[in-house]
């Protein structure tokens, strides 16, 4: 299987730029969830002192953003490896083995779902539908689909993956 | 003059490396010294067949597929670029009976033209229904909508114009479009395919319905697991906006409307009308109560007009075709086309747009040609997570909400799942249960609390050692079930209970302890 794409680089978390890059969204519609969103996007997760800055910026308690945030399967609250591999727990998966392959990767790598390998290099994440259901089993590795995942593809793509990340 | 390549911008071909066949092709073709285009459409819906690569030939439009890597140089040596003969040659694609059957109006130019492109878009019939709904008053829309019998393709199935009619009778100083891209059933994914490869016609169907209810602002809420979805969306209504079909005074009307994407962020829940507004608004995503209905007060407690991406998309043909053009298609109360999607264990998987009617075993066995495995069908699972499983005995129920709702199912949002004879049932009942515990909003106990009891139950079923244990557990979990049904707040709750009571139903050895 081949690499369709390369690593995002996530910086490191700066609380002042986070509050910097959140001030557009003060008072349009859903801004706490566009505040998340462009945060995880650039930090790659959403730091606790976010919280604070947050229910400080859009008016709300420190509690009322930690229940938003907490909501979210997609809200990260620690810094995730280098990629994050997301493999579809859905039916149509399970019907072409995708309970096996997710045994299988778990063993490869080492982790379980929620987890990240030691070098920082994979988290791994359960996810519910990835919508290419005709050809299943799938992952998605960031923001880029892989359809029909064999374990044999999914160990060629990894190791491309990590070389890569390096 | 530059020979015209199609290679979908769109999940599946990308998943299969489209992108990387872009690149190869380029190359290769500068290598050769030859001028070629290349146009980035969005899938046919012939899964099976991506990345399908199509050329503009003196004789038609050919298609080649699935393509790999490795074949670049030698179709090249073939020729294909005036349709030279290649392994992977399937000619006029429209030939092939897969489309020849299908009756697309929804998705009629769905993988033809370039998705984003006003230009090409309005060369296919696109904004002849916008124009038609300029020149027409509340009434005169909504008409057309009733007369087309559009019924939700969300799954609920609830008509389409009465819920516009809602809106547009409410005062109200301000109103909302939104449209639930929220398209989280697995086995589902005619919402990313039309929203990838025919977005302006999505676009269009919300500029209508905006006209239509008095609306001047719409929101699609997308999830967040199809970001090349939210790229081709982006694009497709920065054009629109530029062509005028979107924005202020749109063709000179006096009209307004404008359009934004907002991205979910990974909760399944998020696709029930209330608990998407819920999140618009930037909040946990946790259902509310009805009433008020959100055509009340939805969006920021405004009068709001929630539609699944399929109704709103299949709007620009009723309103440029008719409504009654549209009802010619389907029969009984199920009138126009359906969308469904072929997935799971299945050789020939995809989207087939048909008129209401089609039988199961039509879909899985003439489109779909059997499973993947080559193994015997054992169990199909229809309209996603929520939706029944039937065993190979009803596969020749008729594709209809009223009669699958007869077979115990839901047609929902036309998701057909195929499992082969490796299928263990009582690990799917109890998958039912997990998924709802994992996904639930936890505002009512039935579904928070059921979901995991549910789970226990059907461990202690599988586990038990004699008949009569079984029997007092599948006692239990049928009045869970009850209760659940009856009493959760809305469908992920509510629904649950179909999954698991079908799978005992009509796979109960497989609950046996062996």
């Amino acid at each position: 299987m081949q690499q369709l794409a390369g690593p995002i680089n996530y910086q490191d978390w700066n609380l002042d730029q986070a509050c910097e890059a959140i001030q557009a969204f003060k008072g349009r519609t859903g801004g706490v969830m566009l505040a998340l969103h462009k945060i995880q996007e650039i930090f790659g997760y959403v730091d606790d002192s976010a919280m604070a800055m947050l229910g400080k910026e859009f008016n709300l308690s420190r509690a009322e953003i930690h229940g938003v945030t907490s909501f979210y399967h997609d809200f990260k609250r620690e810094k995730p490896g280098k990629y994050t591999i997301k493999v579809c727990q859905a039916e149509a998966c399970q019907a072409m083995g995708s309970v096996k392959l997710t045994e299988e990767i778990k063993a490869y790598l080492n982790v379980d779902f929620h987890e990240t390998t030691n070098n920082g290099t994979f988290t791994l994440e359960p996810v519910y539908c990835l919508g290419n259901c005709a050809c299943s089993p799938n992952i998605m590795v960031d923001n880029q689909t892989y359809g029909r995942v064999s374990m044999d593809g999914f160990k060629a793509l990894t190791e491309s993956l990590a070389r890569e990340a390096v | 003059m530059s020979i015209k390549i199609y290679i979908p911008r769109e999940t599946t071909a990308s998943s299969l490396g489209a992108e990387l066949l872009v690149k190869a092709i380029a190359t290769e073709a500068q290598y050769r010294n030859l001028d070629i285009q290349i146009v980035r459409n969005g899938s046919r819906g012939a899964c099976w067949l991506e990345p399908l690569v199509e050329v503009e030939t003196a004789a038609g439009r050919v298609g080649y597929g699935p393509v790999t890597l490795e074949e670049i140089p030698e179709l090249f040596d073939a020729d294909f670029l005036n349709g030279g003969t290649h392994a992977k040659s399937l000619g006029d694609v429209n030939a092939l009976p897969w489309f020849a059957n299908q009756e697309r109006l929804t998705f009629a130019r769905c993988g033809i033209i370039d998705a984003t492109s006003v230009e090409e878009y309005a060369s296919l019939g696109g904004f002849v229904g916008l124009k038609n709904a300029l020149a027409k008053d509340t009434d005169g829309i909504i008409q057309e909508v009733t007369d087309s019998g559009l019924r939700g393709r969300g799954g609920a199935a609830f008509p389409t114009a009465i819920k516009w009619r809602t809106v547009a009778d409410c005062q109200a100083d301000q109103k909302y479009i939104v449209c639930n891209a929220d398209e989280g059933d697995s086995g589902t994914f005619s919402d990313r395919m039309i929203m990838e490869g025919d977005p302006l016609s999505l676009v269009e169907g919300m500029t209508i319905a905006g006209l239509a209810v008095g609306a001047d602002k719409g929101y699609i809420y997308l999830r967040s697991e199809y970001p090349l979805t939210r790229i081709i969306l982006e694009e497709a209504i920065a054009n629109a906006t530029a062509a005028n079909y979107l924005g202020e005074n749109i063709q000179g009307s006096g009209k307004n409307f404008t359009l934004d994407v907002f991205m979910g962020a990974g909760a399944y829940i998020c696709g029930e009308e209330t608990s998407l507004l819920e999140s618009l608004e930037g909040k946990r995503g946790q259902i509310r109560f009805k009433p008020p209905l959100p055509a009340i007060e939805g969006l920021h407690g405004k009068p709001t007009v929630v539609n699944n991406v399929i109704s709103l998309a299949s709007v620009p043909v009723i309103l440029e075709k008719g409504g009654k053009h549209y009802a010619s298609f389907g029969q009984g109360r199920s009138l126009g086309t359906m969308p469904l999607q072929l997935g799971g264990n299945i050789k020939n998987g995809g989207l087939v747009e048909k008129a209401f009617g089609l039988t199961l075993r039509q879909l899985i066995e003439d489109f779909g040609a059997g499973t993947a495995t080559g193994r015997p069908v054992r169990a199909v699972q229809v309209g996603g997570p929520l939706g029944a499983y039937f065993p190979e005995s009803l596969l020749d129920t008729p594709l209809d909400y009223e009669e699958f709702a007869k077979a115990g199912g839901m047609l929902g949002h036309g998701g057909v799942v195929v499992f082969d004879d490796s299928v263990n049932m009582a690990r799917q009942a109890r998958f039912s249960m997990e998924f709802c515990s994992v996904e639930s909003c936890g505002k009512c106990t039935p579904c928070r609390i059921g979901a995991v009891r549910g789970m226990e139950v059907i461990d202690r079923i599988v586990a038990a050692d004699s008949s009569d244990e079984r029997q007092a557990q599948h006692i239990i979990l049928k009045d869970l079930c009850d209760t659940m049904e009856s009493a959760s707040l809305c469908a992920m709750g509510g629904l649950t209970p179909i999954p698991v009571m079908s799978a005992v139903k009509h796979f109960a050895a497989d609950f046996e302890n062996r």
